[in-house]
């Protein structure tokens, strides 16, 4: 049996059939231009996904990772340029209709008035996609198992840490058995160990579910440790695209002065 | 922007807002639960609270116009007088005030924050409408709680003023006459105009403080700033259409 079914149980026979396929998607963004009052954030930035790969952007602070996801999910329209999910344009209905996209925003954006099992079902209660208790159940403590978290379903938000509300939001957007998955940066303000966890976590989805990941982060070793390709995004554009080692052996001064910087915080940190 | 142009598109965007929640309202059956949630809440936050000012409100009608009409000798009509304030005026501005405080200020707060930490673009990628979701459930809980609320405080109001009209020396008027005063005088078509009123206050509030809760941006800070906006906003626009639906029930004789 595939591991998928770890996720979605194929027994459920009253489970809305379209929900357990799983298509990872293609995604192809050409020439998007983004402002806001007058601050160009992205220019005419080009990028390509592949279907199924994690693909994770690195950048420091304020190069426009967010908005660039904010994009690809549809919470921003772009200026100019386009972005094609398999072919369709990210606004077309019927992308939405054919495919699911899950986001897990930087700050978790957990429902803050409902508990961590109301905040990974919603979705399936609201979509209608089981008819009874016990499939919802049982995603809902599939999908916390997986990223670490068995047994807390019913505790409130506010009672998490920062690092298991990420854990949370993560399992919230597995539960909706995504064909895509955008992480916005998982580890921000999180120890190493907890970072590894995580970066663990995102790992781990990957023998669940057949799924398109794009992970925004400014942590390299993180990059490292789950990236298929890393893009490296630097004023509103991307500056160089490749695998973890292409990126370690790049000329680029940018991308270089990127990792150097990095690898010089770690080294002071293992000084203290 | 100047502030007309700002002026004309927040209108048009709170109607726009109206009519998606009215749209939205095909969805209230398959939603009853939250519906029924929130008009738990209206009244765990309005009850006492609303009988405590309705029953003053009724006792001080009583104490200022009950002196008066002794000295014409006409204090028996103290009871259609109270009574008529209470249901085409006071109960309707006074509990869509109330409403207003304390559920409208909660509303535009709990929106607000969901704007800001982003919970609300969370719906929206999990292909939740947000009206539908939010603004859907509190709209109907007012629309059916705020006449409820002013039968409530109408009720209890009565009571404040023949309790004042008996135990006050200079009016002097027992329960009995009171109360007969007060079913002659006050008819059914006054006590359905206050229920417009609250309807429509109801409406008002529920679509102004969602508003204003989904259109925070920023932080904390301005999460207090739109509560006090919504608050703010809702108290005029009750008082200001409290005039106009008044003169419209006049012209169409229902007063
Ligand atoms: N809604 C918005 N309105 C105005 N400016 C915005 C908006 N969203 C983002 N920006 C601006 O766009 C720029 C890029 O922001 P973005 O959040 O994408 O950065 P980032 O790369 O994610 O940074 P970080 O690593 O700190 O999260 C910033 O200068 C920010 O001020
Ligand atoms: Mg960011």
């Amino acid at each position: 049996m595939s591991a998928r079914t770890d996720i979605v149980d194929e027994e459920g026979s009253d489970t809305k059939s379209s929900f357990k396929r799983n298509t990872p998607v293609a995604i192809k963004i050409t020439k998007l231009d983004k402002s806001f009052r007058g601050n160009q954030v992205l220019r005419n930035l080009n990028m390509d996904v592949k279907p199924g790969e994690t693909l994770v952007v690195i950048g420091k602070t304020g190069s426009g990772k967010s908005v660039l996801l904010r994009h690809i999910i549809g919470l921003e329209k772009p200026d100019s340029g386009e972005i094609l999910i398999n072919g369709m344009d990210v606004e077309d209905p019927e992308v939405r209709k054919k495919h699911r996209f899950a986001m897990v925003f930087q700050s978790s954006a957990l429902f803050n008035s409902i508990t961590v099992a109301e905040n990974i079902s919603l979705y399936l209660r609201e979509h209608r996609v089981f008819q009874d208790e016990n499939g919802i159940r049982q995603i809902v403590s599939n999908t916390l198992s997986i990223v670490g978290l068995e047994g807390k379903e019913d505790i409130m938000p506010s009672e998490l840490s920062g690092g298991m509300k990420k854990r949370v939001a993560i399992a919230r957007a597995l539960a909706m058995n995504p064909d895509l998955i955008l992480i916005d940066e998982p580890t921000s303000e999180l120890d190493p160990m907890m970072a590894r966890t995580i970066g663990d976590a995102i790992l781990n989805l990957r023998k669940h579910v057949e799924v398109t990941q794009i992970v925004v982060t400014h942590d390299i070793d993180l990059a490292h440790y789950i990236a298929d390709r890393i893009a490296v995004l630097d004023e509103g554009r991307i500056i160089e695209v490749g695998t973890p080692k292409e990126i370690d052996r790049s000329t680029n001064p940018i991308v270089r002065n990127f990792i150097t910087t990095q690898f010089e915080r770690e080294e002071g940190g293992t000084r203290l | 922007m100047n502030s007309v142009t700002v002026f004309f598109q927040t209108t048009g965007e709170i109607i726009k807002l109206l009519m998606e929640s009215i749209f939205w309202c095909k969805e209230a059956l398959g939603n009853r639960e939250k519906i029924f949630k929130q008009v738990v809440e209206i009244g765990n936050r309005t009850l006492p609270v609303a009988a405590l000012i309705s029953l003053f409100i009724g006792g001080v009608l009583a104490l200022q116009s009950g002196p008066t009409l002794a000295q014409f000798g006409i204090e028996e009509n103290i009871g259609g007088i109270v009574g008529l304030s209470f249901v085409k005026e006071l109960g309707p501005v006074m509990a869509s005030v109330l409403v207003a405080g304390r559920v409208g200020s909660a509303m535009a707060a709990e929106l607000g924050s969901m704007s800001v930490y982003q919970e609300i673009d969370a719906l929206k990628t999990m292909d939740i409408n947000p009206i539908r979701f939010l603004v859907m459930p509190r709209f109907i809980a007012c629309i059916i709680s705020l006449p409820l609320l002013v039968i409530y405080m109408d009720v209890i109001g009565w009571f404040g003023g023949a309790l004042v009209s008996s135990v006050n020396p200079d009016i002097h008027v027992p329960f009995s006459v009171y109360y007969r005063n007060l079913s002659e005088l006050v008819d059914f078509s006054d006590v359905l105009n206050g229920l417009v009123k609250a309807t429509i206050f109801g409406i008002i509030i529920s679509i102004v403080s969602c508003y204003v809760g989904l259109k925070t941006r920023g932080g904390p800070r301005e999460i207090g700033t739109s509560v006090t906006k919504a608050v703010v906003l809702s108290f005029i626009l009750i008082l200001v259409f409290d005039y106009f639906i008044t003169r419209l029930l006049i012209l169409l004789n229902l007063d």
